[in-house]
C-alpha cells in the first residue's frame, strides 16, 4: 500500500528540473526581463587606470545630453553620506571614487537616462583628470618599504597591510618538525579568478515615496542579507524594503557581495521617484565584481621515513584588493584556510596568514567554494603530491597511510574541526581501479617511446560545508541558521518557501523531493519559492554548499511538523488514538489493522473541513534549522594527461570523480553539480585567471582575453559513488555543490606535473598554459604565475 | 553592452554599396560576417557612423576552382562554407586545414573568409593562409576593379590597403605550378582563443621536388608574416629532414613574437619552428623522407 518513493519523486529519484522547462524556452525571468513603467537606465563611469588621485571631475557635457535625467559623482554621494559603504569584511569599500580611485574599473560617476544608449554616450563625456600613482598589483610590492599606502583614507593605515592572523599549536609543530626524519617544502600562488556567471550583477531599484515603500530587484544569492544591509546602510526601516531576488543567471559566490552598483540605482531611484535599472555589463562584471582566490602559499610537512606525517605548517599571503570586503561568515581573517588537511591524520599543525590591499578589485573571494577552502585543499594536495615523492613513496599509498580511517570518527583535526563519518580508503580503492593505476607505469613507459609524457594525479579532500552552527558562523552579526516554511492546501497540493536562494542549484526540484520522502505529497504537487523578503521566511542565503546542509534539513523539519499535525487529524479520522496511528510513505494507518488508513491528502482536506475539536485549522508550519556541525563530504579524484614536451600542450586522457555527499536527494541533480564543478577545475588548471600587467592592467576583461572552456575542450568525466549518511542531518545529506571545484584542480596540477615529474619540478602555478609547461620541461624549475604578467620584447 | 549610435544601409548591388561608402567619405565600414566588427562596436572601440550591409547583394557568397586550377572565394563566403566544401578538400589543402580552425562553429557559420583578411588582425588565420599562397584581393571601387597581392594589402595591425571607397569582392588563390600541398597549425589556448601562434604552409609540389614554398604566420608579429623568402630555401629541393630542419629555422627566425600571457618570444619561436616541422615532415613522401 505504501507508495513507490522513486515514482512520486522522493528521495534518490533523478527527477528532471522542474525549473528548466522555463529556462530552455526562454521563459525565465531575470532581472533584466522585468521592466516598470516610467522605467530609467543607469550606467557607471569606470576608472580606466588602477590607482591615481582625482584632481577633477567635469560633469557638465553628461549633463547636456537629451535624455540624462540625473548624473551622480562621489561628492553628491559623499553629501548624502553615501560616498563609502561597509564592507562584509567590517572594512569600508568606496560607493563613488571621491578622492582617489584604486583599482581599474572602479565606480568614479554614474548617469541615470530615459535609456540605455543614452547613459552610455554621456558617460562618455564625463571629464575625470587623474594624477596616476604607482600601481601595486602583489602583495610583496605592497609590503615593500616605501611602498604608496593604497588606503589612505583610513586613519591609523600604515602601510598596506590588511591584517596578520595565527591558529595552531606552535611549538607542539616545532616540535614535530625537529624530529622529523624528512621535511618536505611546497610554494606557489593560487591565482585570481572571478566566478563569472553567465549573467552579470544587475538591480532594479524602485523607490514609491507614496508608500513610503523600496523594492529591488536584484541578482542577489542572499536577499535576506541585503535586506539587512540596506535597511542599515540607507537607514530605512526594514519592512519598507523589499528585496526580490528573481531567476539568476549563475552566482557561484559573485552575487553575494552588495556592489555599489546596487546602492548607486537606490539612491537614483529615491532622488528620481521612479524605477531606476541598473545591468552591469560582461566587462564591468569581470573587472569589478567579487573574484575568488589570489593567495601565496608557503608549506611545509614534517615526515618520518615509513611516510608518517607528524606535522605541518602552512602561510599565506593573501591578496584582498583595494578592500577588504570578503563575504565569508567564519570569525577567522582568511575563513576557513584552517579546514586545510582535515581528512589527513595528522597530529600538531600551524598556520600564519596574513594580508594585504593591492591596486585590484575588491572583494567576494568566493567562486563556488566556501571561504578559502578551495585555497585550502588545493595546496594540501600539492604538498602531499610533493611529499610523496620526497619520500619516494606511491602517491596513493602515501595518501591511504595518512588518510582519517573509517574507525577514527568523529575525528578532531589538528586545527580543532570535528569530521564525523566517511569511507576514504573506499573512495580511494574505486578511484585507483576505474583510472587503472595498476598499469600505468607501464602505459607511461609506452608513451614515452612516442615522444610523449604521461602524467597521473590524484586529489583527495574532505571539506566543511554547510555553515552555520551558529554558534561559531556569522554575517555581520546575523547567525547562519536557516529555514523553511510550508503549507499544504486542501487538495493536499502545496508550497513551500525557504531563506535559500537558488542560481542553478535546482531547489525548485529538489526541495519539492524532500517534502515527497517526508510526507509521501508526489513532488511535482509541491511549489517551491524562493528570493523575496516578503514571503520567503529569513534565511541566509545560498552559497558554501550551504543549501542541502542547511535550508534542506529546515524543510525536512517542517515536514515532519507538518506530519505530526496531520497525524493528530488521522487519528481524528480513524477515530482511534493517536498512539495507534502507524506511518507508512503517504498513509496514515491503524496499527491493528493496516487496511484502515487515510491518506495525507486526506488529513490536508480535513484540516480544513472535518477537524477535531479545539484544533486550530489549516496544514502548515515553519522551521528554523541551526546545523549542529557542518557536513564533510570526502571526494578522490584521479587525472591522466599527456603532454606534447615539444609544445607544452597537454591533454586529459581520463578523469574519474569518486564522491561521497551522503545521501543523494537527486543522483542526476548531484552528477550535474560535480560534473559542473570538475569543468571548472579543468578552468583553472588549464586557462582562467585574472592577472594584471604592471600598471594594473586586469589583463581579461572580456571573455576574448578571459577564458572559460567550452565544450569543445572540456574532457569527458567518470563518476562514482560512495555513500556514507551524515550523521546530524536529518535525512544524512552533505554538501557537494563545490567539491569538484574545490579538489578538482590538484588533481590536473599533480597529473601535468607528474609527467614533467623527471626534470626536478615540483610545481607549476595555475593555469598551466603550454608555455608554462614547455619551460618548465626546459628548464626543470619551478614556474610562478605571480603578476604582473610579463608584456614587451 | 551598447554601440554608438549608426546608420545602417542595405544596398541591392556592390554598385550601389561603393557609391554608400564614397559620400560617407572614410566614416562608413563594410558589414558582411560582423564577426569581428560588431563586437567591437558594442565595446565602442569602433563607432562608425553608417554600416553598409553586403548580405543583400546577390552572387557574392560563391567559392570555385577555374578551369586553370586558380581558386576563387566572393566576399560573402562564410568560413563554414570552406570548411564543408567539396572542391576545396580536393584542391586546396592548406584551406582545408585551416578552416576547421578558424574561431569557434558558431562564428565559422556567420565570419567571411574576404571580411577576416580585410580585417587584418596580426592573429587572424586567413590573412596568413592567403599570404602563404601567394593569393590576391580583387577590389572594386568606383572606377573599377583592382588586384591587390596580399604582399601588398596587409600593411599593419588591423590596415590594409583598400580604399575608403573600395570593398574587396573577392580573394584570388593563384594555380599550383605542379600538385598543391600544404597544411596549417595553430596553437590557441582554447577553440575560439586568438593564435598564440600559427603557421601557414603552401607547398607546390613537382614529383618530389618543391617548385614554390610559401609559409606565413599569425600571432608572432604586429601584422600577418610573410615568411616566405625564409621557406625559399625549400625550393628547387626535396622534403629530407634535413631541408625540413633548415627551413623550419629560417621560419622561426622570420617571426617577430612579442612576450605577453600568451607565452615569451622565444616559447613562439619554438612553436614555429615545431609546427613548420611538423607541417613539412607530415608532407614528405616516406621515399624523401628516406632520402
Amino acid at each position: 500500500m505504501a507508495l513507490d518513493e522513486i515514482k512520486i519523486g522522493g528521495l534518490g529519484a533523478s527527477r528532471r528540473r522542474v525549473e528548466d522547462n522555463r529556462f530552455i524556452r526562454g521563459k525565465g525571468n531575470y532581472v533584466d526581463d522585468i521592466v516598470l513603467p516610467g522605467m530609467l537606465h543607469m550606467e557607471l563611469l569606470r576608472s580606466p587606470v588602477a590607482h591615481a588621485r582625482i584632481k577633477s571631475i567635469d560633469v557638465s557635457a553628461a549633463w547636456e545630453v537629451p535624455g540624462v535625467r540625473l548624473v551622480l559623482t562621489g561628492e553628491m554621494m559623499a553629501a548624502r553620506n553615501l560616498a563609502w559603504m561597509p564592507t562584509l569584511s567590517y572594512d569600508t569599500q568606496a560607493v563613488l571614487a571621491t578622492d582617489k580611485v584604486r583599482f581599474q574599473g572602479q565606480e568614479v560617476a554614474a548617469v541615470i537616462a530615459d535609456d540605455p544608449y543614452i547613459a552610455k554616450d554621456a558617460c562618455q563625456r564625463i571629464v575625470v583628470e587623474y594624477e596616476q600613482l604607482p600601481a601595486i598589483v602583489n602583495p610583496l610590492q605592497a609590503m615593500a618599504a616605501g611602498a604608496e599606502v593604497i588606503r589612505d583614507d583610513k586613519e591609523n593605515q600604515e602601510g598596506n597591510k590588511v591584517f596578520d592572523w595565527e591558529i595552531g599549536d606552535k611549538s607542539a609543530t616545532d616540535k614535530a618538525f625537529a624530529d622529523a626524519d624528512v621535511i618536505s617544502k611546497m610554494e606557489c600562488h593560487y591565482p585570481r579568478s572571478h566566478p563569472s556567471p553567465m549573467e552579470t550583477c544587475g538591480s532594479i531599484a524602485d523607490y514609491n515615496r507614496a508608500t513610503g515603500k523600496l523594492t529591488v530587484y536584484m541578482t542577489s544569492q542572499a536577499p535576506h542579507i541585503v535586506r539587512a544591509a540596506v535597511a542599515m546602510v540607507a537607514e530605512l526601516p526594514e519592512h519598507m524594503i523589499r528585496i526580490v531576488s528573481p531567476d539568476l543567471g549563475g552566482g557561484f559566490g559573485n552575487k553575494v557581495p552588495i556592489y555599489p552598483g546596487y546602492v548607486v540605482s537606490i539612491l537614483a531611484s529615491i532622488l528620481l521617484e521612479c524605477p531606476v535599472k541598473w545591468i552591469e555589463d560582461k566587462t564591468g562584471n569581470l573587472i569589478s565584481t567579487g573574484f575568488g582566490r589570489d593567495v601565496y602559499l608557503q608549506g611545509e610537512l614534517a615526515l618520518r621515513k615509513d611516510g608518517k606525517i607528524l606535522g605541518m605548517r602552512m602561510k599565506t599571503i593573501s591578496d584582498h584588493g583595494a578592500f577588504y570586503a570578503d563575504a565569508q561568515p567564519s570569525k577567522f581573517k582568511i575563513g576557513l584556510m584552517h579546514s586545510t588537511f582535515a581528512a589527513y591524520d595528522i597530529p600538531a599543525a600551524h598556520l600564519f596568514s596574513t594580508g594585504y590591499y593591492t591596486n585590484k578589485a575588491p572583494g567576494g573571494v568566493a567562486y563556488r567554494c566556501s571561504f578559502r577552502v578551495t585555497e585550502a585543499m588545493f595546496f594540501q594536495e600539492r604538498m602531499i603530491h610533493g611529499a610523496a615523492n620526497d619520500l619516494g613513496m606511491d602517491q596513493a599509498e602515501f595518501r591511504r597511510m595518512n588518510l582519517v580511517k573509517d574507525d577514527m570518527f568523529p575525528y578532531r583535526t589538528a586545527f580543532g574541526f570535528l569530521t564525523d563519518s566517511g569511507q576514504y580508503g573506499k573512495c580511494l580503492d574505486i578511484g585507483m581501479k576505474a583510472i587503472g593505476y595498476d598499469t600505468f607505469q607501464a602505459e607511461k613507459a609506452e608513451a614515452r617511446k612516442r615522444g610523449k609524457l604521461l602524467g597521473l594525479g590524484i586529489s583527495t579532500m574532505t571539506e566543511p560545508l554547510g555553515a552555520g552552527n551558529s554558534r561559531e558562523y556569522d554575517i555581520l552579526g546575523i547567525k547562519m541558521f536557516d529555514s523553511a516554511e510550508l503549507r499544504i492546501h486542501m487538495s493536499g497540493k502545496g508550497i513551500l518557501r525557504t531563506g535559500a536562494m537558488n542560481q542553478g542549484q535546482g531547489h525548485q526540484t529538489t526541495w519539492a523531493q524532500i517534502v515527497a520522502h517526508e510526507l509521501g505529497i508526489p513532488a511535482e504537487d509541491i511549489t517551491v519559492e524562493e528570493g523575496d523578503t516578503d514571503t520567503a521566511p529569513f534565511g541566509m542565503g545560498t552559497y558554501a554548499s550551504r543549501s542541502t546542509p542547511v535550508a534542506g534539513a529546515a524543510v525536512a523539519m517542517v515536514a515532519r511538523k507538518v506530519r505530526a499535525k496531520a497525524r493528530k487529524i488521522a487519528a481524528h479520522l480513524l477515530e482511534v488514538s493517536e498512539e495507534d496511528i502507524e506511518w507508512e510513505l503517504g498513509r496514515f494507518y491503524v496499527r491493528s489493522n493496516k487496511e484502515r488508513g487515510v491518506t495525507i491528502q486526506d488529513c490536508a482536506m480535513a484540516a480544513y473541513s472535518n477537524l477535531p475539536d479545539g484544533m486550530e485549522p489549516g496544514l502548515e508550519n515553519n522551521a528554523y534549522y541551526d546545523p549542529p556541525n557542518l557536513t564533510w563530504p570526502f571526494a578522490a579524484y584521479f587525472v591522466k594527461v599527456e603532454v606534447d614536451p615539444e609544445t607544452g600542450v597537454w591533454d586529459v586522457l581520463k578523469v574519474v570523480a569518486v564522491d561521497d555527499c551522503g545521501v543523494r536527494i537527486n543522483p542526476m541533480v548531484v552528477e550535474g553539480q560535480i560534473m559542473g564543478g570538475l569543468t571548472e577545475a579543468y578552468a583553472m588548471s588549464s586557462m582562467q585567471y585574472q592577472t594584471y600587467d604592471e600598471e594594473g592592467n586586469c589583463i581579461g576583461s572580456n571573455y576574448m582575453d578571459y577564458l572559460l572552456p567550452t565544450a569543445w575542450e572540456t574532457p569527458g568525466f567518470e563518476l562514482y559513488e560512495v555513500v556514507t549518511p551524515c550523521p546530524h542531518h536529518p535525512i544524512g545529506a552533505k554538501g557537494v555543490g563545490e567539491c569538484a571545484t574545490v579538489a578538482g584542480p590538484a588533481a590536473f596540477v599533480n597529473a601535468v606535473v607528474d609527467a614533467v615529474g623527471h626534470t626536478g619540478v615540483r610545481n607549476i602555478d595555475m593555469p598551466m598554459m603550454p608555455n608554462r609547461v614547455y619551460e618548465a620541461l626546459q628548464t626543470g624549475k619551478d614556474i610562478s604565475g605571480m603578476p604582473p604578467v610579463k608584456m614587451g620584447d | 553592452m551598447y554601440p554608438s549610435r549608426f546608420g545602417y544601409e542595405a544596398p541591392k548591388t556592390v554598385e550601389e554599396a561603393i557609391a554608400i561608402l564614397d559620400a560617407h567619405g572614410g566614416e562608413a565600414k563594410i558589414l558582411a560576417g560582423g564577426q569581428s566588427l560588431v563586437p567591437m562596436m558594442k565595446l565602442r572601440f569602433a563607432s562608425p557612423e553608417m554600416l553598409v550591409d553586403l548580405n543583400t547583394i546577390a552572387g557574392l557568397d560563391f567559392h570555385r576552382v577555374d578551369a586553370d586550377g586558380s581558386i576563387h572565394i566572393g566576399a560573402l563566403c562564410r568560413h563554414e562554407d570552406l570548411e564543408k566544401s567539396e572542391v576545396i578538400k580536393k584542391s586546396q589543402p592548406t584551406i582545408a586545414a585551416a578552416a576547421s580552425l578558424v574561431a569557434d562553429p558558431i562564428v565559422r557559420a556567420r565570419g567571411t573568409f574576404v571580411g577576416s583578411v580585410c580585417h587584418a588582425d596580426p592573429q587572424g588565420d586567413w590573412a596568413a593562409a592567403l599570404t602563404a599562397l601567394g593569393g590576391h584581393i580583387v577590389a572594386q571601387g568606383p572606377k573599377g576593379t583592382r588586384d591587390i597581392a596580399m604582399k601588398d594589402f596587409v600593411i599593419g595591425p588591423f590596415q590594409n590597403t583598400l580604399a575608403f571607397n573600395e570593398i574587396a569582392i573577392e580573394a584570388v588563390i593563384p594555380a599550383p605550378k605542379g600538385i598543391a600541398r600544404g597544411g596549417y597549425l595553430k596553437l590557441e589556448r582554447r577553440v575560439g582563443d586568438f593564435a598564440t601562434a600559427s603557421v601557414a604552409v603552401s607547398l607546390d609540389m613537382v614529383g618530389d621536388t618543391v617548385a614554390r614554398a610559401g609559409i606565413a604566420l599569425a600571432g608572432v608579429g604586429g601584422r600577418t608574416i610573410d615568411a616566405t623568402a625564409a621557406a625559399s630555401v625549400l625550393n628547387g629541393k626535396k622534403l629530407t629532414a634535413e631541408n625540413i630542419s633548415l627551413a623550419a629555422a629560417a621560419v622561426a627566425a622570420a617571426a617577430e613574437p612579442r612576450t605577453d600571457h600568451r607565452g615569451s618570444a622565444d616559447y613562439k619561436r619554438q612553436i614555429v619552428k615545431t609546427f613548420v616541422e611538423r607541417i613539412l615532415t607530415g608532407l614528405a613522401t616516406p621515399s624523401q623522407k628516406a632520402a
